[in-house]
């Protein structure tokens, strides 16, 4: 993956295309008009509405969206991670939101520094953000700040960096156990007399 | 020892004297448990047959399926989802094309729609006759399970005759389907769905009023619409709750506005009524296919655009400009603009949504899964909370937790 570039995100001739669409779009411009500062900027591609927000201010964009009765984005349906590598910002965290009572969609974009990747947690908001931004800091090592329980839920603990990264080399193997295994023999034979695990 | 603790935390002159010492007891349930269909692990702590705490944990069948759709072309990356959902491979094939057709912003011809929705509907039969037998089996009922089986072989001979293949499908592409429904397609398909149906009418007349499955399945499991809908659940857990929320119905895709279906739901969010609104299901998907068989229209199953959806072998082998059309789309694969898109289906257990991110070239830059057993998987937890061990298996047979697709 080292030759892949880092995309731009609309190409010049369709940007303002976009941003007009954005602005005609009812959830985009209910967000537009309440958070002005916030809302670093939308656009709309395939039907699909973005909205890229400072980091500082996502709960509180989020708290709106989910309790504005014409919004009411109750479904929190993904969390997820882009590592643009080579751009600056380098990571995106990504949010899906959906509602169930007026069946409309949005995702929600913060951009991130590589070396302040913080982003608060949406778990007060949406019970289902756990295991979500578990997965994230699992792939791409988001820290989500005040989330209840951030420790990797498809690896195991002893997993070094983060896989989802561009930079990880995809054929790059960490056996737990066995030949390979970055732990020493000594120590895992302790850890089996000691009944750790 | 456990008098000495007991005193120094204060708490012995509250607990009646003759009360035995209360210490939880952890079990572990999994990874490889007969009831725990793929590899999962659930951490209890027991008190008696009560369970007072528990910890799911995932990712025992983790196999990094959006690092690999990263470094494969477009086209590629098919084979992978059907191993997603291995329940329902069909339903994850269409879902992933239609994330990269909009992309393309590209429309199949109206029988591709058609055919899709065909292979979609049976594999969400198969999907929920694996459910149902399953569940049925892992509360004792062996003989359940063997009719719900061979109620999916029937409709496995379905996907058979359409792609060559049972379960590892690879049947649809970008653009299109591999190819077209056979002639005799039509009739196999009413013969298979009519033995289905017998089969299904039996597993039901076999469980629905079984004291023992009853008492396993009524009022166990339950939760509240509004906590599951805060959890991302969707699918039949959440319609069992009476939330009618189908992508289908919702916000349809291919041809679904065109088709006459219900959306059945649950009252109490209770085990049992998603056993219920699964075996409901089944008569919508037969009656969709029904619908999609009569009004199929005649025509081409594939986009006719030679960089998006290969051309037929007669035309590369005797045209210089498909053999070159071919040649590209093979080694560089079909490039779509520069964009994002999030594309979702109805999965066989919930909103099975595909997020993809191009830079323009044949690979996708992002390309990531949401998958319903993830988010259904979550609040089990909850579910269980303050009950009784033995619920923990309907529980987990009606989220149908399917390996594959949460741990991707």
């Amino acid at each position: 993956m080292s030759d892949s570039k880092a995309p731009e995100t609309s190409t010049p001739e369709s940007a303002a295309e976009e941003q007009s669409e954005a602005a005609s779009h009812p959830v985009l411009a209910a967000l537009a008009a309440r958070f002005p500062g916030a809302v670093v900027s939308s656009q709309c591609f395939r039907g699909d509405a973005t909205a890229i927000v400072k980091s500082d201010s996502l709960k509180e964009v989020c708290a709106f969206l989910r309790d504005d009765p014409e919004l009411a984005f109750d479904m929190l349906l993904d969390v997820t991670a882009v590592d643009y590598l080579g751009r600056a910002p380098r990571f995106e965290v990504v949010y899906h939101l959906y509602s169930v009572k007026k069946n409309h969609r949005l995702r929600l974009k913060v951009a991130l520094e590589e070396k302040d990747l913080r982003v608060p947690s949406l778990t007060p908001l949406w019970v289902g953000a756990n295991w979500l931004e578990r997965e994230t800091y699992d792939m791409y090592g988001v820290q989500f700040e005040g989330h209840p329980d951030l420790r990797r839920i498809y690896l195991y603990e002893e997993f070094q960096g983060h896989p989802l990264r561009k930079d990880y080399p995809k054929e790059r193997r960490q056996p737990l156990i066995g030949p390979g295994s970055s732990r020493p023999a000594a120590t895992r034979r302790q850890a089996a007399t000691s009944g750790e695990e | 020892m456990a008098d000495d603790d007991r005193a120094q935390d204060g708490r012995a002159e509250l607990e009646d004297a003759l009360e035995l010492p209360f210490e939880p007891m952890e079990l572990q349930m999994g990874p490889s448990h007969p009831a725990m269909h793929g590899t999962v692990k659930i951490v209890l702590k027991l008190d008696g047959e009560t369970i007072v705490g528990s910890d799911v944990e995932v990712g025992y069948l983790h196999r990094g399926f959006e690092k690999e759709a990263e470094s494969s072309l477009y086209y590629q990356v098919f084979p992978y989802t059907d191993r997603l959902n291995y329940s329902s491979p069909m339903i994850n094939n269409v879902g992933y094309a239609l994330a990269v057709e909009k992309l393309f912003d590209i429309s199949v011809p109206e029988r591709g729609n058609y055919v899709r929705v065909i292979a979609s509907e049976v594999s969400r039969m198969t999907d929920h006759f694996t459910c149902l037998g399953a569940a049925a089996m892992e509360l004792g009922a062996m003989t359940a399970f063997l009719y719900a089986v061979e109620a999916r072989d029937q409709l496995w001979d379905l996907l058979d005759a359409m792609c060559g293949a049972r379960v590892t499908c690879n049947y649809v592409r970008i653009g299109g389907v591999s190819h077209d429904l056979g002639p005799d397609f039509p009739a196999l398909a009413r013969e298979k769905l009519a033995k289905a149906a017998g089969l299904h009418k039996d597993l039901e007349d076999l469980l629905l009023a079984n004291p023992v499955f009853r008492e396993r399945m009524v009022g166990t499991g339950v939760l509240g619409p509004d906590e599951l809908i805060a959890y991302g659940v969707t699918g039949p857990l959440l319609r069992a709750a009476g939330v009618p929320y189908d992508v289908r119905a919702a916000q349809p895709y291919l041809v679904y506005d065109r088709l006459d279906f219900d959306v059945p739901i649950g009252e109490h969010g209770d085990n049992f009524d998603r056993f219920i609104v699964r075996c409901e299901e089944l008569r919508q998907s037969a009656r969709m296919i029904e619908q999609c068989l009569a009004g199929m229209p005649e025509g081409p199953v594939d986009v006719d655009d030679a960089k998006i959806r290969w051309p037929g072998k007669n035309r590369v082998f005797n045209r210089m400009e498909e053999l070159i059309a071919q040649f590209k789309l093979v080694t560089e694969g079909m490039k779509p603009p520069i964009g994002e898109v999030y594309q979702a289906v109805e999965g066989g257990n919930g909103e099975l949504g595909f997020y993809l991110v191009s830079d323009g070239s044949g690979k996708p830059y992002k390309c990531r899964c949401r998958s319903p057993s993830f988010s259904n998987t979550q609040p089990l937890s909850r579910m269980i909370q303050g009950k009784m061990l033995a619920d923990v298996v309907p529980t987990f047979d009606m989220i149908n937790m399917i390996g594959g697709e949460c741990d991707r």
